[in-house]
């Protein structure tokens, strides 16, 4: 298992949980980081920072922070 | 409170909602429009509302809303566009108020009918999710499935029949952008409300989308409330706020069922905050206890509230989606590896925002010209129709000077705002948050940040207003301190004539870039790399804390609605317009009085007519060919010397009056404080006078230049450059234009914006502190910038 910030461009993973129970973690989970979902994670914004993946057909730009909360298993 | 009426054509009767005396069908009922950001909710709005649009607050709140009027087939209703959100658990008073809408909880308001909720077809589970929440408020509500067209052209096909069925609701295929659909929905709402007549929403079947138990131990926190706000209100004698759900009079209100759960579920969440506002601290036990109740019962409340929603909608989507197509276009991820890639993503970036200037500039010259030719066309007019008097002065010095000069920048206000709307209509926005994030985060500040700092370059009032899109406290503090900075196009004006007058129209880079594009630029850029240590230092200082999580949906670039940039246009230009039509029209004649009086105009206006009759004279001698040619030449010239001697005498009589006036005096008493910054008492005045709004500095300029005597060259630009100081050197020079330009850049010369900031911190401490800071940066930069400049140049 690791974080969704660890991915690699391309690569997928399922959604084991996400940590806390902030607003930040309620705000994710309203827009589908949900355990069992498959998040994508494509690119990294020029700065390096934040990342951008996609859920559910849907693209979120999201901080390496908040990316590391997303506790995934890679898939493939 | 209106009377049932006994019309017996319609089985409406009158309700709360109606006004005494009006007829079936005039009533004006609320629909509420709500959805997800990026499901095409503005575009549908304005395909309902067309440009009856008006936005307002709500009562005793400073949420802004935004109500247009659509007419259905036999009846008129008011459309509320509430602000797209992905659910309604309220964590910021905008949100709390968006709930408070729906629910009927809000003091003031007419109560909210039938509840329209857009969702995006092609991402149908995730919009549910709200549609979720909202079924749990208990009114009539309508799905309009949105760009369906999007959808079909995925491969994704909806069973909308079998949707409607399962959510048991109806569900209406639209596409805003295409306007299809439209006539259809406007027959559902119309059908809805006939549902329900009252104006008053019956409260139908609430959906209970989270366990049983949850529902349970809410009513038993309902409850507790109650027996908690008895003994607060028995105890401290205090009445509370006016909620329909509280009975007994004198009793603190209780929320709204739907709030009452948000409260359980949103720890530290706005509907808790309300309650313990409302209800005082001891309700928080009470809270405590429920919330562990529900932990022991269920489990995790964040957790069982996402995990039973969604699985809620897996549920009701079964058999709805006939083929779970590709659900994002490879065509946004395409542009998105050009548009957000290291090197070529920044430079267009930067060639975007040079482009948006440089059109500015370019585009605009024409209808500037026309409206510039009229201004001058209505004032010769007006010359030729009066005699020289008070009333003439007022109407050309006064009125059109000050006003026809501020409304020659509408064009250009009018394409700021219209690149604006277009880059955020088509998604570029929400990139260029992406691309600045981590520069902002540096700072202290988020790529969201950036959305509304962009905004205040139109104008910094829905500039402060946007930062609600921030949920952080001190972030959304330190963005409304600095988006004052940005250039808004108040300041337009300003640059526009100094550069005109100023800055030689040649061009650089091999006549790619024209040179006062490019000062234009650097003005914009004074704002912006001001505004990076204002708030690094806020944020090391007053604003200290963690820095803010960011979480931000990159919608799929699509082309700009037209309708929808328009309408934005639109209003931004009718903003302008009465503005200039009241504020500006105001200052300008306060300023012509001040211009004007004290002072015996007398000899003034004898060598006006002199002058005039002068005029006129040489005007015929010159035009006429029939003359000897000698004898008209001698008298021609004649004429031309006692002309030039009756000019300049007016100048200096109108000088004298100028500086003998009001306006004059408090000029002359400023004068050592702007003496360093290069400027003239003159610049000093109108630097002055436009601290209620910057506009006014050219309506003050209008009225000074005019009183003061025309010069020979045609218009302000011309009369600036030919005004002199005493000793005869030229008052404005490019370092003398750059410290008023770069003075403007900084300071807070912007009431308007100053009480936004006030009604949005509900606090005085920050409108002083963003004017006192502001004030003093802009002194400074203005005086660097002369010393500087004046010994470079």
């Amino acid at each position: 298992m690791t974080t969704l910030d660890q991915l690699l461009p391309g690569q997928c993973g399922e959604i084991v949980r996400i940590d806390g129970v902030d607003g930040i973690a309620s705000r994710l989970r309203e827009m589908g980081f949900i355990p069992g979902e498959s998040v994508e994670y494509l690119r990294r914004a020029p700065l390096g920072d934040p990342v951008k993946c996609s859920i559910q057909g849907c693209r979120i730009a999201v901080r390496s922070g908040e990316a590391r909360r997303v506790q995934v298993q890679p898939i493939g | 409170m209106a009377t049932a009426s006994e019309d017996s054509r319609s089985s409406e009767s009158a309700g709360p909602g109606q006004e005494d005396g009006s007829k079936l069908g005039d009533r004006i009922a609320r629909v509420a429009l709500v959805g997800n950001p990026n499901t095409g909710k503005s575009t549908l709005f304005n395909a309902l509302a067309g440009l009856h649009v008006r936005t307002g607050n709500y009562a005793g709140v400073t949420i802004e809303k935004k109500v247009g009027r659509c007419t259905l087939q036999s009846r008129k209703i008011d459309l509320v566009d509430l602000p797209g959100t992905y659910s309604l658990a309220p964590r910021s008073p905008d949100e709390l108020v968006a709930v408070e809408v729906l629910t009927d909880d809000l003091v003031n308001e007419p109560p909210v009918e039938v509840v329209v909720c857009v969702v995006n077809s092609v991402q149908l589970q995730r919009n549910l999710f709200l549609v979720s929440q909202l079924l749990e408020l208990g009114k009539p509500t309508i799905i309009a499935l949105n760009m369906i067209d999007a959808a079909s052209a995925r491969g994704i096909t909806i069973d909308v029949e079998r949707l409607s069925k399962q959510l048991g609701v109806e569900v209406i295929p639209t596409s805003a952008s295409k306007r299809r659909g439209i006539t259809e929905l406007k027959q559902a709402i119309e059908r809805h409300l006939s549902d329900s007549p009252t104006g008053q929403t019956a409260h139908i079947h609430r959906e209970q989308t989270l366990p049983k138990n949850f529902y349970k131990i809410c009513d038993e926190l309902r409850e507790g409330l109650l027996q908690h706000s008895c003994i607060s209100v028995s105890a401290s004698g205090e009445s509370g706020g006016q909620s329909g759900n509280s009975t007994r009079p004198g009793m603190p209100s209780l929320p709204d069922d739907y709030l009452i759960q948000r409260m359980l579920l949103d720890r530290g969440g706005e509907s808790e905050r309300r309650s313990i506002r409302e209800l005082g601290g001891g309700v928080l036990p009470v809270l405590s206890a429920a919330r562990q109740k529900v932990a022991d019962e269920i489990g995790d409340p964040t957790d069982m509230e996402c995990n039973a929603r969604y699985a809620w909608a897996r549920e009701k989507l079964n058999g709805v989606l006939g083929q779970s197509g590709q659900g994002s276009s490879s065509a946004t991820d395409w542009l998105d590896a050009v548009l957000t890639n290291r090197l070529a993503g920044m430079f267009l970036f930067a060639a975007v925002m040079f482009l948006i200037f440089q059109s500015i500039y370019v585009l605009a010259s024409w209808p500037m010209d026309i409206i510039d030719g009229c201004s001058g066309w209505v004032t010769d007019l007006v010359t030729s129709w009066m005699a020289p008097g008070i009333l003439r002065s007022l109407i050309t010095d006064g009125v059109i000077a000050g006003v026809g000069g501020v409304l020659i920048f509408l064009p250009q206000i009018a394409l700021l705002f219209f690149f604006l709307a277009v880059l955020e209509d088509c998604g570029y926005m929400a990139r260029a948050a992406f691309l600045v994030d981590r520069v902002m985060a540096m700072f202290g500040l988020s790529g969201k940040s950036f959305l509304p700092m962009m905004s205040s370059f139109a104008c910094a009032v829905p500039g402060v207003m946007a930062t609600r899109v921030i949920e952080n406290r001190r972030d959304r503090l330190a963005t409304i301190m600095v988006a004052p900075l940005m250039s808004c196009s108040a300041r337009l004006p300003v640059y526009l004539l100094l550069i005109g007058a100023f800055i030689p129209a040649t061009g650089v880079l091999g006549g790619w870039l024209s040179l006062p594009a490019l000062v234009l630029m650097a003005m914009y850029l004074v704002g912006v790399v001001t505004a990076i240590p204002v708030a690094w230092i806020l944020k090391k200082t007053i604003l200290r804390g963690e820095v803010a999580p960011f979480v931000l949906e990159l919608p799929e670039y699509k082309i700009p609605s037209m309708r929808v940039v328009f309408s934005r246009v639109w209003e931004a230009s009718k903003a302008f317009v009465i503005r200039a039509g009241t504020l500006i029209f105001a200052a300008s004649i306060l300023i012509w009085f001040a211009g004007y009086w004290p002072g015996d105009h007398s000899r003034q206006y004898a060598l006006e007519t002199q002058q005039e009759s002068l005029e006129a004279r040489l005007e015929a001698a010159t035009g006429d060919d029939d003359q000897d040619a000698v004898e008209d030449v001698a008298a021609i010239n004649a004429m031309t010397t006692e002309l030039e001697s009756v000019q300049s005498e007016l100048q200096i009589v109108s000088a004298g009056l100028l500086e003998g006036s009001s306006l004059g005096r408090v000029g002359h008493a400023i004068e050592p404080v702007v003496r360093p910054l290069g400027w003239d008492w003159k610049i000093g005045v109108g630097a002055l006078a436009s601290f209620p709004a910057r506009e006014v500095i050219i309506a003050t300029l209008g009225t000074i230049y005019s009183l003061g005597g025309d010069p020979d060259e045609e218009g302000l630009a011309g009369a600036m450059r030919a005004s002199t100081h005493p000793d005869g050197s030229p008052v404005y020079s490019i370092p003398v234009a750059l410290s008023v330009m770069v003075f403007f850049a900084l300071c807070a010369q912007c009431v308007s914006t100053l009480l936004v900031i006030r009604r949005e911190t509900n606090s005085w401490f920050w409108p002083i502190f963003s004017f006192t800071y502001m004030t003093v940066l802009a002194y400074v930069g203005a005086l660097v910038t002369y010393q500087v400049g004046s010994r470079l140049f």
